[in-house]
């Protein structure tokens, strides 16, 4: 019995603890009186990014909360559509029966063309990159005179990497499904880093120096070729809203429009919007 | 009636209504999974899915055949490296070894089966792949990766129920068999494992749902490709991954068709639950 | 040829020791690897701080409550549902059909494969019931997923009880409902919370189910609504994407440590519990 009557009082003092800490959690999260709220989701290309602008933001305005989700492109202009999101975020082009949204285009990106740093190969021509992910050409032999098979790392179905891709390289042609797939641009880039044989695609925003960028038909992607779009891989990062941006959307867009965030996506290797920074207006709105 | 009756009577009930909730929650969750993935099933008719070969959602080919095969061949990968290790570890443990080691190693090897998947799949990312790589060629992240980082995965598992029914096992039965002059592996192989059989393959089964059924760490060293692995060094796709790789991306068809994966693993892993379902109640009833 | 019994017991016994020895390695190796590069990462700051950078600076603290959250959800939500279904399946019936749909039904659930518990908590929480990513969502889908856990582990306890406590009990005149509150549970509860801690060591290394639920927002939860990034999901997306090494390493550690803790509290009842009944 003894025995028991311990095991009662562990479970009191148990059941005390626990509603202290519920307590607690409940004290220090309790959300602020004049806490609002805006949720972005959508590409997670440009989700990384979002984060970031979303941390500063809420520096700036700490009675504010940005939930920033990923999803994907489609998935948040289902979002944004739906009014499950405030603000959808797209890195493909909208479909025409996209266009009754309200887009904002808040940075561009090009696609780098990725291999690991120790392949001698610099340049490819566009069919080249569009033969080597058909899985056509699957040895480096013609490319760089090693005798390896290339193993290619591609993004799944649905991203909109790949779709930008699938879009501005291959066209028509399907990419290999012999291609090893990865889910997001980060996990693409490890791969590529690691093995000698690899060629992948990721957002120029996140390429770093455990890679190496392809030229493509001798132009190297830069702010300038993408801003005057010589170089080809190149898509916009769409802001959407169901209507004109209002309020604390307005305050958040502007404020990733603005001349400091505008640097600092500079900064991170996307290429800023060229022309004068503020919402496009309603005269690109097709109705 | 009295008050004290009622209120038994009400307790009862409400424990009758709570006592339905794995079942209704089993219940909803089939008919959530099926309701979302059997129609575009029957739209694009169950052979394209079960059989077709070609995976590109974005031009409504919806084939899992590949992703079939590949739950498969790293299911039975996983096996042939993690019930031999497993088996051998739970005979020497129980059979062989001095009872302090088994005294250490049985709680070590224990616990060891609550290290999350993606630990596995980070270890199996940072050494095993590049070895793979580097001394047997392709890109690393192969079938040969997926099955050895699962086989581990479910070593812990497999031993710690094979440990279970082998102690299970009578000691009777050893001191018979000891005593007509057989030597110890002989009582182990003629009389302790038939002995232990059908926990060792609930056991094996247990395993082979974790295996079909774990998801992140296969991601991290599948490499994923949607295709049917022309050799153990290829990439390879399975049931798990496919959902877990496109869901947070996909909508409409593609949703529905990642869905329509879920249905087949679903299916795949009731079967398997049935037989491990009776393969321990006809221990239990021996 | 026929190879002498002798012979083949030392060749069996050899290969056997060979395994063992293997499994346990690799096993070994596993937790060194993750400890010996983990530990040193690991600072009051570490614990302490919330990530910064997408996880590249700063601690880990928002995963470490978003983890807690979502464990405390499932199980004041599984708890409940577990301990009531053994005590109905023990204490309030015989064994008929419907207790076999009963146990079939739990079975079967131990079964499905996290992703599929995540595919149906976002179809269920996340969209039709408008919970979105959120601690909520993902702490509904874990307690289903270890609810099963729970209705084993306090079943076997509740049935350890041996039938005299009962009997004494009755014979004074309780109800059914005292008996089991009274006297059955209390000598259960070492049982039952062996399975709810196994639950908790589930709920703090799942990720594939949390994902799709819980959403990955790298901040700390303020809500129940707010979607928030596990300590396992957190740890797959630095490690996978390469963010941080060492800050993958040093979750991971984080991680390892919580299940080994976990584990070994979850042993450690058990042994007792098992002397104490013998």
């Amino acid at each position: 019995m003894t025995k028991i009557v311990i095991s009662m009082t562990r479970i009191k003092i148990l059941n005390l603890g626990l509603c202290l800490l519920l307590a607690l959690g409940y004290v220090s999260c309790r959300p602020g009186k004049s806490s609002q709220r805006i949720v972005v989701a959508g590409s997670t290309s440009i989700q990384p990014f979002a984060d970031k602008w979303a941390e500063l933001f809420m520096e700036k305005r700490p009675e504010t909360v940005v939930d920033v989700q990923g999803g994907g492109s489609s998935a948040g202009i289902q979002a944004v559509q739906t009014g499950a999101a405030d603000i959808g975020m797209s890195s493909r082009a909208l479909t025409e029966d996209e266009k009754e949204l309200f887009e904002i285009e808040v940075a561009r990106d090009g696609l780098a063309i990725i291999i690991h740093p120790e392949n001698q190969l610099d340049n490819l021509q566009l069919d080249q990159v569009r033969s080597i992910f058909s899985g056509e050409i699957t040895t480096w032999e013609i490319l760089n005179g090693k005798a390896k098979n290339i193993t290619v790392v591609v993004r799944e179905e649905g991203s909109g990497t790949r779709a930008a891709f699938q879009e501005l390289v291959m066209g028509r042609l399907r990419i290999s499904k012999r291609a090893i797939v990865q889910d997001s641009n980060g996990t693409v880039r490890e791969i590529v880093s690691r093995d000698p044989n690899a060629i992948g695609f990721i957002s120029l925003g996140l390429v770093n120096k455990s890679v190496k960028t392809l030229s493509l038909d001798g132009i190297y992607p830069t702010e300038e070729s993408i801003q005057n779009e010589t170089y080809r891989l190149v898509r916009p990062f769409l802001f959407l809203t169901r209507a004109a941006p209002s309020g604390l959307v307005k305050e958040f867009i502007d404020f990733i429009l603005s001349e400091e965030i505008q640097q600092l996506i500079k900064k991170e290797g996307l290429i800023p919007i060229k022309k004068n920074p503020g919402p496009r207006d309603d005269q690109d709105r097709t109705e | 009636m009295t008050k004290i009756e009622r209120n038994e009577r009400l307790i009862r009930l409400c424990l009758l209504v709570v006592a339905f909730s794995a079942i209704s929650v089993l219940a909803v969750i089939t008919i959530f999974i099926f309701e979302q993935g059997t129609p575009i099933m029957f739209k694009y008719g169950f052979k394209n899915f079960l059989l077709g070969q070609d995976w590109y959602p974005s031009e409504k080919s919806f084939g899992l055949f590949p992703m079939i095969v590949g739950s498969l061949m790293v299911t039975l990968g996983a096996l042939i490296i993690g019930v031999p290790l497993g088996l051998a570890s739970a005979i020497f443990l129980t059979e062989f070894s001095n009872r302090r080691l088994a005294r250490i190693l049985k709680p070590f090897i224990e616990l060891l089966a609550g290290i999350p998947s993606v630990v596995y799949g980070f270890i199996g990312l940072m050494f095993l792949i590049p070895f793979i790589r580097e001394n047997l060629g392709g890109p690393g992240l192969s079938v040969l990766a997926s099955s050895i980082i699962l086989g581990v995965m479910i070593l812990p598992t497999v031993t710690s129920i094979a440990i279970d029914s082998i102690r299970a096992v009578p000691d009777s039965f050893r001191e018979g068999s000891i005593a007509l002059g057989a030597t110890k592996w002989q009582t182990v192989k003629m009389v302790i494992l038939p002995a232990a059989r059908s926990g060792i393959v609930a056991g094996v089964v247990l395993g082979m749902g974790r295996a079909i059924g774990e998801t992140m760490a296969v991601i991290m060293v599948a490499g994923n490709a949607a295709a049917i692995p022309d050799s153990i060094l290829a990439p390879v796709r399975t049931l798990t991954s496919n959902i877990a790789l496109e869901m947070a991306y996909a909508s409409g068809e593609h949703r529905q068709a990642l869905f329509a994966t879920g249905v087949i693993l679903f299916v795949i892993i009731m079967i398997l639950n049935t037989i491990a379902n009776l393969t321990s109640a006809r221990q239990k009833k021996r | 040829m026929r190879i002498k019994p002798r012979i083949e017991q030392k060749i069996a016994q050899s290969v056997l020791m060979f395994f063992t020895f293997i499994a346990v390695l690799v096993l070994v190796f596993i937790l060194a690897v993750i400890l010996k590069n983990g530990l040193p990462q690991l600072s009051l700051e570490f614990l302490s701080r919330n990530p910064a950078d997408m996880g590249r600076e700063g601690g880990i603290l928002s995963t470490i409550v978003a983890t807690i959250y979502l464990t405390i959800i499932a199980l004041l939500v599984a708890t409940p549902l577990g301990v009531g279904t053994a005590i109905y399946l023990t204490e309030y019936t015989v064994e008929n059909r419907i207790t076999r749909i009963i146990r079939f039904g739990a079975e079967c659930l131990a079964g499905i494969p996290s992703i599929i518990f995540g595919l149906f908590g976002f179809i269920l929480f996340v969209n039709r019931l408008k919970f979105g990513w959120s601690i909520l969502s993902g702490g509904l889908t874990l307690a289903f997923m270890v609810l099963p856990t729970i209705i084993r582990t306090s079943e076997e306890a509740i049935k350890a009880v041996p039938a005299s406590y009962r009997l004494v009990s009755f014979s004074l005149g309780s109800t059914r409902w005292q008996t089991v509150t009274k006297v059955v549970l209390p000598s259960a509860i070492p049982g039952i919370i062996t399975g709810i801690i196994l639950s908790i060591g589930r709920s703090i290394g799942e990720t594939a189910a949390v994902i799709f639920t819980a959403g990955s927002a790298l901040r700390m939860p303020t809500s129940l609504f707010s979607s928030s990034r596990s300590m396992a999901v957190h740890f797959y997306i630095l490690a996978r994407e390469g963010i941080s090494m060492s800050k993958a390493y040093g979750t991971a550690a984080v991680l390892v440590i919580a299940i080994l803790i976990v584990n070994l509290i979850t042993y450690y009842l058990m042994e007792r519990y098992i002397k104490h009944r013998s």
